[in-house]
């Protein structure tokens, strides 16, 4: 399992109730589930990946985020996680509001546009940047949203949620973000790992 | 016909008509082995025209099973590990009670003097084999179509006697064109002068030709257009050329002819007057005061929603409102839409995805 599932899963307590929202093939759900006995549920878009959830035993229902998180009650979870996928809704705003209606509180990951490498690379090159966590061209990405730790960061104040601990990702490195390190963990991460509630 | 198994229901059941019926015929038919702790049986419901014959030869029809993609040894519904139960929904014609039922005393075959049933009627007319089998909990319930409306009330009516239940290509609720369709194959029927008034049992001349009207017409909603494109196109049958009359000029023509042919060789007219309208009795949104999430308050079970791509009889959006519902109140309910060209028929064919969720499903349900 990928070093961001292992930091999402230690900040999940056991016994909860958590939906994956953009699950994948379930590979953070299918840990929760095994090792935290926790009752996951993940909403997906691909038929493939969902596929592969049904064959591992999951839960999981095909949908689309910004369609489907409306048939859930209100906080019925006690956590939504939202993996890299923030950046790729056509409404961001809404997405995370969904998700902070549904869910007592939210794990968000978005890969950081701020990264230095990303900001050499435009710099530079004067192309759009194309890195390891953002593989593809500006052409046929799917992310329409890009931002930035201190984006996001900016972000929750804007629309009135709280981020009550962020965590930046560099390689498998892992550290705490506050309002003193913001500029130097905005230039140094590759990922940000917001968990927030209303 | 007697070979059929069959259960006698002794006790009483009150019909939704308020009908009560009791020492009725319910016909099934049992595949695979009922382990010690009686926990691996798994209920299939058949859909409008099907029978108790899931898999293996249909002994009557001498065809294949209606679901045979589906059950058997390593398939699916794995015969090899659960024990597979199906019944003869009431009103049917496979030898459960149903309009072509000779009452004894009488002598006389009920025809249109068979109660106008619903699906719940069939479901717990089905509900006696459990208690016939000491089942106290199925593995899972499984039907497509009216099958899948049988599951759901089936998962309403008992809940604690469920761990899993799947209803695929179906409704809560049977929309206006699924009832117009119906009326149609109704119309076509009883416009037939064989069928009298149902009273025809006795005359040796079925209302065959209504019969096999009602089939065509509701063979073509079982397909989808693209489908039906591939298939046929405008091929013409046996013929270099139009031939400017009436006979079967195109091959749709000639194959929605032997798809009805075939058929009044093997259903009864009246009870596709009776199935049809059971269906379109069936809303279990109406039953819970307008809140489908009210049917299924009690349930623990695993609930898997699974609906096909072309399937324009039981659109996914249809099928995706029970899972809205169940999700509303936060029952364990996973869904999936199955890419197929083939139509609502999709759940009866060879289709690889459809059958290895299926098997997926049940299977890791199973550990």
């Amino acid at each position: 399992m990928k070093q961001e599932f292992n930091i999402i899963a230690n900040n999940i307590e056991s016994g909860t109730r958590v939906l994956d929202v953009g699950c994948g093939d379930g590979v953070l759900i299918e840990y929760l589930k095994k090792e935290k006995n926790i009752d996951v549920r993940g909403l997906e878009i691909s038929k493939d990946k969902v596929q592969n959830c049904i064959s591992k035993g999951l839960t999981v229902i095909e949908g689309n985020a910004e369609i489907d998180l409306k048939q859930f009650p209100d906080n019925s979870f006690d956590y939504v996680v939202l993996s890299q996928t923030l950046q790729a809704f056509i409404n961001p705003e809404l997405v995370v509001k969904e998700l902070l209606r549904v869910g007592k509180r939210a794990i968000v990951t978005i890969p950081n546009f701020g990264f230095w490498k990303i900001r050499l690379h435009l710099l530079i090159k004067g192309t759009m940047p194309v890195t390891k966590t953002l593989p593809d061209e500006w052409y046929n990405t799917l992310n329409l949203h890009m931002c930035t730790i201190k984006d996001f960061v900016e972000f929750s104040n804007k629309i009135n949620f709280k981020i009550f601990k962020s965590i930046a990702m560099n390689k498998k490195k892992t550290s705490l973000i506050n309002n003193k390190n913001l500029f130097i963990k905005n230039l140094f991460s590759e990922l940000g790992i917001f968990l927030i509630e209303k | 016909m007697e070979k059929l198994k069959k259960l006698i229901v002794k006790k009483p059941l009150k019909l939704d008509c308020g009908k009560i019926i009791k020492d009725f015929p319910i016909a099934y038919e049992t595949y695979g082995k009922l382990n010690e702790k009686k926990d691996n049986a798994i209920l299939v419901f058949h859909a409008l025209t099907g029978d108790q014959f899931v898999t293996g030869i249909n002994p009557i029809t001498k065809k294949d099973g209606w679901w045979s993609f589906a059950v058997g040894p390593n398939k699916a519904i794995d015969t090899n590990k659960f024990f597979v139960i199906c019944a003869n929904v009431i009103g049917g014609c496979m030898g459960s009670y149903g309009p072509n039922y000779k009452d004894s005393s009488t002598n006389e075959t009920l025809g249109i003097n068979f109660p106008v049933i619903t699906i719940n009627d069939m479901v717990n007319a089905q509900y006696n084999l459990l208690e016939f089998f000491s089942i106290k909990k199925l593995f899972s319930i499984v039907g497509g179509s009216m099958g899948g409306m049988q599951v759901l009330q089936f998962a309403s009516n008992f809940p604690d006697q469920v761990k899993t239940v799947i209803p695929i290509a179906c409704t809560s609720s049977h929309s206006a064109q699924n009832i117009a369709f119906n009326e149609l194959g109704r119309q076509a029927i009883t416009a037939d002068n064989n069928w009298k008034n149902g009273d025809y049992y006795t005359k040796n001349s079925n209302p065959n030709k209504g019969l096999a009207v009602a089939r065509m017409a509701a063979h073509i909603t079982y397909l989808s257009k693209k489908g039906l494109q591939e298939k046929f196109g405008r091929k013409l049958q046996e013929r270099d050329d139009l031939k400017f009359g009436f006979d079967a000029d195109f091959q749709i023509e000639s194959y929605l002819r032997y798809q009805g042919s075939v058929f009044v060789d093997r259903f009864d007219a009246n009870s596709y007057l009776y199935i049809t309208r059971a269906m379109d009795y069936f809303d279990l949104t109406k039953q819970f005061d307008g809140n489908l999430s009210k049917a299924f308050l009690n349930t623990k079970a695993k609930f898997f929603v699974i609906s096909f791509t072309s399937d324009w009889l039981y659109p996914t959006q249809e099928n995706k409102e029970i899972v809205i519902a169940l999700n509303s109140i936060g029952a364990d309910v996973g869904f999936v839409e199955i890419n197929s060209d083939k139509g609502h028929d999709s759940f009866l064919l060879d289709v690889p995805d459809f059958l290895n969720a299926l098997k997926n499903f049940l299977d890791k349900s199973n550990n």
